[in-house]
């Protein structure tokens, strides 16, 4: 048995057959005892106040318990910084039921509690709300001229705001050979997991509350409660064993968490409340946003000018920020670049982190600017991207800790057959149908953050691993017991992975792709001390069975420590327990990542998109035929659930280009399309052949597991690349997203 | 999401009489209208009257003069996999499938899918101004989203669409309604089934209070040799019509003989224009004769801005459907456009 | 094997009997409690998911009488006396249908909520003999949304089953 037995391994879902038998157990899907069941009300006005609610009706339907709302509700702290999540960006963050203010449409209001979710419902509907209006402004491209700087915080640390100016833009860009001005748009998108946001809270008396919630951080969920509700953060405990999909819209408490525990508390019930599905539209989201490129080149194909400006979206009272315009410089070395970054607060809702934020939004203006250029230039956009390969990050002036795009280029291209690719301006056709063929670069910044993690070996000869981190379906539960198993020489039935829980060691919220890294590295090295007390054990057994050995000189085997020289000489893990009065060992530890010898690296997984499209001539309907997406994201711990995290992530690209968006009524100010029928996921009808390739890539600096994260990576090149892949069909560059059937016409 | 009384109907009279003697009576069939709609807050039935114990609703069986009868109750899917509709009206078959999921179709029936009512965001949302929901209140579509809405036949009221698939190919296919109420039994036209929002945009379609869908009758003429229906939307599959057209062609020597073109996602019926049908009689089958056609099933089309690209769509859906009815084997699932 | 029912009585509840995955269930419901909250809520079968609660994303998936429908548009008295099969009844983790296991094999699921969905789908698809061609499987499969994007995997899943590979 080799070191790596497990990591690296395309190992099958532990938790495969709970979820395709139906055994697996969401938040909703707790059914404890006398349970009471609230439903949410939410503003139908955008902005004013709440003048009174009239009880009555609501109140006669049989099963009502108790109606909450903000002036029937239990107390609630006045500070802000009380509110604040770990995902909470710079500002005042939204109080649910705090007082009469409508901030945004569908702002939840109140709550129905009831002795069945029909009651509850149905008294919901009956609940009479009287406002004062007051006027509103929710529209992004009619209030341009309030853009500003967002302000800094926690968030902007992790998420950087766009490096200063580097040389002169407007006489570089003024001397090009070529230019091409963009100006991209594209709506809202919400993360529309299928299982709907929920919360079941057990009372279980004392002020102890047992919580099942929907969430991408266990601790996170426990820590916004505790602070709220004035509870001791010993006494609340946060479950979420199974997620139903988060994207980025469990990385922030969602509201009904909040009133589920108080109803809970103040009814001294169990009581669970879930959203509906309009009610999914009512919190985070991805920004709108607003793109402005100037690209210029000279003649030869050199980059020499890069303009790139952004205005997104956020709420009156928190700065939502987001890395859009700074990865064109990491990615092609021009010595002329201005870039800008603004916000414009809007009477909507903060915005959230969705799956790939930033960078989908960023690289979709950047890598359709460049092929742009290239079709101008006349050279092909590979061979254009090529021509300005970063072997340095000059934006930062630093190296890259490691970068395999060329080879992403160079693998991607031969699989898909890129050299078959006609100009533009020759005409492609099949049948009915325009072909076109597009490629696109994609970056993601590998986030570096601490993670803790505890390993205890049983006397029964099992490994118990364990983390609050969560598991949305990444397959971070079993890539976790993977490197556990590797680090102790286990097989993987001999670990369990115990995550999802408060009671287990902090982890930060899932998301930004560096879980993997994060609690894997922890993991690690919590492993790694337990190894260390396992030998030191060993070594002082009746008999003395490994000698003198130091620890490097012993390999863990097969459930045994065992001489590297002489694997004849071995105890068993077994042994040292019964050694040890056969009590188990345990050791936890915190893996701090070294930033000192990480900021001297520019860190980021790489992409390489290449897509074929057929365009109806006729009728202008677009179906991605097929993709290849090459993933330079370091080492793979699964290929197996890897491969579906880039699939998963080609159709979010596919859904981003040529389907989601929702539809903001400005004159309503809301959203109009909360429903899934009208807001458009792609059906399996609309998903054809996609291929991945993992290119092979080491880095012994972003972490010790080499990992950068796959989360996001999938998705950034997609959209880019259909964009191009269309305009190569067909002439036409579509610049607002999603390109609608009747763009093309 | 009020609640409700519940009764199985025994009879059809019983079931008619049912809904009449209650002031918020409703019959429930399939339900997959109905149910979203109460969940919405849309509609508040007091009583619901479940017909699906009507066993002689639930029957396809073949008339006399060579038509077919298709039971009110019979599901969609039943009716589209029904060996003589696939037979001999293909056209009504394809045309089914291409309608919302086969989940939905094993539940929705045809008398059903004839009431579906308007897919309009704003109708849809509660608290937003709607006409057809809450008469007077105005229609925010107008100047807001009308990406779905109608580019004919619509009124300064409302611009809402009629969403149905299975009605588009009904009318090509010129079926009859058959209906009972407490007045009686009577027929009614397809064409006549469903109405122009006018200035009551409330009222989807001609059928009286209390009255009863109970079969809906194929003539005989099926176009079984010549006919497409091609669906536009914003997915493949599992979404409404942008645009869509079923064509239905009788061909001899080379030349038209017969011609039915019906519109959906247009308008608040399906809609056909029958002197663009007669236009192509005697006519070769060319993508010249069908945009003759074409110009005619859209005079006077009007869009409001987010749904100005239908026009055009149209005009060339029309003209490719034309085409695809010559060889109907280049259908392809879900109504997409020939490859 | 479902837990004895607790049901909350109401005065307009209606009895009605259902046959779920082969098990005779007698329950008390009022008429506007839907076949999934009924499953759900009352028969502790939460399996069968509820991502829209309005037919629009094929969550609720449910076999009944042999044909796959979205139980969340269902009224559960209108199923009286029907059999239903939820993903419960399909299999379990000692006996898999071959679905499932091609499911696992394929990794035809991320997050895991709307796979139930998928699979009573595809399982009543395959039974009914629907789907001949690839292009057509995806077509009839459409009527389950899922937002991981495990589309492929899970149309290469079925593949497999109809293929024979399974057998």
């Amino acid at each position: 048995m080799n070191e790596h037995e497990q990591i690296g391994q395309p190992r099958r879902r532990i938790e495969g057959a709970r979820k395709v038998t139906g055994q697996a157990k969401y938040a909703a899907e707790y059914n404890v005892p006398d349970l009471l069941y609230g439903y949410i009300v939410n503003s139908t006005i955008t902005r004013g106040r709440i003048t009174a609610i009239d009880e009555a009706a609501a109140r006669s339907v049989a099963g009502v318990v108790e109606i909450f709302h903000h002036e029937r509700r239990s107390k609630l702290p006045g500070f802000d910084v009380i509110y604040s999540d770990m995902d909470a960006p710079p500002g005042s963050p939204f109080r649910p039921l705090y007082d009469a203010n409508i901030r945004f449409n569908g702002q939840p209001i109140a709550l129905v509690v009831a002795e069945t979710f029909e009651a509850a419902r149905y008294a919901a509907s009956l609940l009479n709300i009287h406002y004062e209006e007051e006027s509103f402004d929710v529209d992004l491209l009619t209030n341009l001229a309030r853009a500003r700087k967002p302000s800094k915080g926690l968030a902007t640390l992790i998420k950087p705001l766009p490096p200063g100016p580097r040389g002169d833009f407007e006489t570089a860009y003024a001397q090009a050979d070529a230019r091409f001005e963009g100006h991209f748009h594209h709506g809202s998108q919400h993360h529309n997991p299928l299982e709907l946001f929920a919360t079941t809270t057990v009372y279980e008396g004392d002020g102890k509350l047992t919580i099942y919630d929907k969430t991408q951080g266990t601790t996170n969920s426990q820590l916004y409660v505790s602070n709220l509700f004035g509870l001791s953060f010993r006494d609340v405990r946060v479950i979420a064993p199974f997620v139903g999909g988060g994207f980025g819209s469990g990385l922030r408490p969602q509201y009904q968490l909040v009133l589920c525990v108080m109803a809970a508390l103040q009814l001294r019930r169990n009581v669970r409340v879930v959203m509906d599905r309009a009610q999914m539209f009512t919190f985070g989201h991805r920004p709108e946003t607003i793109q402005h490129t100037r690209f210029g080149a000279t003649a030869d194909g050199k980059l020499t000018a890069i303009n790139h400006v952004a205005l997104a979206e956020t709420s009156r009272f928190e700065d939502y920020n987001e890395v859009v315009v700074n990865h064109a410089n990491m990615l092609y070395p021009a010595d002329n670049v201005a870039l800008d970054y603004k916000l414009v607060p809007l009477d909507r809702f903060t915005p959230l982190d969705m799956r790939a934020p930033g960078g989908s939004t960023g690289m979709l203006a950047i890598e359709t600017t460049m092929d742009q250029l290239a079709d101008q230039l006349g050279i092909d956009p590979l061979e254009f991207r090529l021509r300005n390969y970063a072997e340095r990050d000059v934006s930062a002036d630093k190296p890259y800790s490691s970068k395999e795009l060329r080879e992403c280029y160079r693998q991607g291209a031969e699989r898909f057959g890129w050299s078959e690719r006609k100009p533009t301006a020759e005409v492609n056709r099949r049948g009915n149908r325009l072909v076109g063929h597009g490629m696109s670069s994609g970056i993601w910044d590998v986030i570096a953050l601490p993670g803790k993690a505890s390993a205890e070996f049983t006397a029964d000869g099992k490994l118990i691993v364990s983390s609050a981190v969560t598991d949305n379906g990444q397959g971070t539960y079993t890539v976790m017991t993977q490197i556990a198993a590797d680090e102790l020489g286990l097989p993987l039935e001999a670990v369990s992975f115990q995550y999802g829980d408060s009671r287990h060691p902090l982890s930060p919220i899932q998301g930004g792709s560096y879980t993997t890294a994060v609690i894997g590295s922890a993991i690690k090295a919590a492993c790694r001390a337990l190894r260390s007390k396992l030998f030191k054990l060993a070594q002082i057994m009746d008999g003395f069975p490994l000698g003198d050995a130091l620890p490097e000189d012993v390999r863990f085997v097969d459930g045994a420590i065992v001489l590297k020289k002489d694997p004849f000489i071995r105890v068993s893990l077994t042994d040292v327990i019964a050694f040890n009065h056969g009590k188990s060992v345990t050791a936890s530890k915190s893996n701090i990542p070294n930033i000192f010898r990480l900021k001297q690296y520019t860190r980021a997984a790489h992409a390489a998109s290449f897509v074929e499209v057929e365009v109806d001539e006729q009728l202008g309907i677009i179906n991605v035929t097929r993709a290849v997406t090459a993933v330079a994201a370091g080492a793979i711990m699964n290929p197996h659930t890897a491969r579906s995290q880039i699939l998963g992530g080609m159709v979010w690209g596919i859904s981003m280009a040529l389907h989601e968006e929702t539809l903001l009524d400005v004159n309503l100010g809301k959203y109009i399309n909360t429903d899934l029928g009208e807001y458009h996921l792609p059906v399996h009808a609309d998903i054809h052949d996609l291929d991945v390739i993992f290119v092979e890539e080491h880095d012994d600096v972003i972490n010790e597991l080499g990992a950068k994260g796959i989360g996001e990576i999938g998705v950034i090149s997609m959209a880019p690349a259909i964009v191009n892949a269309v305009y190569n069909a067909t002439g036409k560059l579509v610049q607002v997203f999603p390109i609608k059937v009747g763009d093309l016409l | 999401m009020n609640n409700f009384n519940y009764t199985k109907a025994e009879s059809i009279d019983q079931a008619v009489s049912a809904v009449a003697t209650q002031s918020e009576g409703q019959f429930i069939a399939g339900g997959t209208n109905l149910i979203d709609l109460w969940k919405y807050d849309l509609t508040h039935p007091e009583m619901l009257v479940d017909l699906n114990g009507l066993s002689e609703l639930k029957a396809i069986s073949e008339l006399p003069d060579g038509g077919l009868r298709l039971g009110a109750l019979v599901s969609n899917n039943a009716t589209a996999y029904h060996p003589l509709v696939q037979e001999r009206y293909p056209l009504l078959s394809r045309t089914i499938l291409a309608g919302a999921t086969a989940q939905i179709r094993n539940s929705a029936t045809n008398g059903g899918n004839l009431l579906q009512r308007t897919r309009c965001y704003y109708f849809y949302d509660a608290a937003s101004p709607c006409n057809k929901r809450n008469p007077g209140s105005g229609c925010p579509a107008i100047t807001g989203h009308n990406r779905l809405h109608a580019i004919l036949g619509e009124s300064e009221h409302c611009i809402a669409v009629y969403p149905s698939d299975m009605s588009v190919a009904l009318a090509a296919l010129e079926a009859t309604v058959r209906v009972t109420g407490p007045e009686g039994a009577r027929e009614i036209p397809i064409a006549d089934f469903h109405r122009l929002p006018g200035a009551e945009p409330a009222r989807d379609n001609t059928l009286g209070a209390g009255e009863l869908i109970t079969s809906i009758d194929l003539p005989s003429t099926g176009f079984a040799d010549h006919h497409s229906y091609l669906k536009l939307r914003d997915r493949n599959s599992y979404a409404f019509a942008l645009v869509s057209v079923a064509t239905g062609l009788e061909i001899e020597g080379g030349r038209i003989r017969n011609a039915r073109i019906a519109l959906g996602g247009v308008a608040h019926k399906p809609w056909r224009v029958p002197a663009a049908e007669a236009i192509l009689v005697d006519k070769a089958p060319t993508p010249e004769a069908f945009a003759e056609a074409a110009d005619l099933l859209l005079a006077g089309a009007t869009g409001y801005g987010h749904n100005d690209f239908k026009i055009e769509l149209a005009r060339r859906a029309i003209i490719r459907n034309g085409m695809m009815a010559l060889d109907p084997s280049t259908q392809r699932p879900g109504a997409q456009p020939s490859l | 094997m479902p837990k004895p029912v607790t049901i909350r009585d109401n005065p307009s509840s209606h009895h009605i009997t259902l046959q779920v995955n082969g098990l005779e269930t007698t329950l008390r419901v009022p008429p506007w409690v839907s076949l999934l909250d009924a499953l759900r809520d009352h028969l502790d079968l939460t399996g069968t998911k509820k991502g829209c609660d309005h037919g629009q994303c094929g969550a609720c998936t449910v076999i009944c009488d042999g044909d796959r429908i979205l139980s969340c548009l269902t009224l559960a008295v209108m199923k009286d006396g029907a059999r239903v099969t939820t993903i419960e009844g399909i299999g379990t983790e000692d006996r898999l249908h071959p679905l499932q296991q091609a499911f696992i094999d394929y990794d035809a699921f991320q997050c895991g909520y709307c796979t139930p969905g998928q699979i009573c789908s595809g399982v009543a698809m395959l039974d009914a003999g629907h789907g001949e061609s690839r292009e057509e499987v995806k077509d009839l499969m459409s009527g389950n949304l899922c937002r991981c994007g495990a589309n492929t995997n899970i149309i290469d899943a079925i593949m497999a089953v109809k293929e024979g590979k399974y057998e």
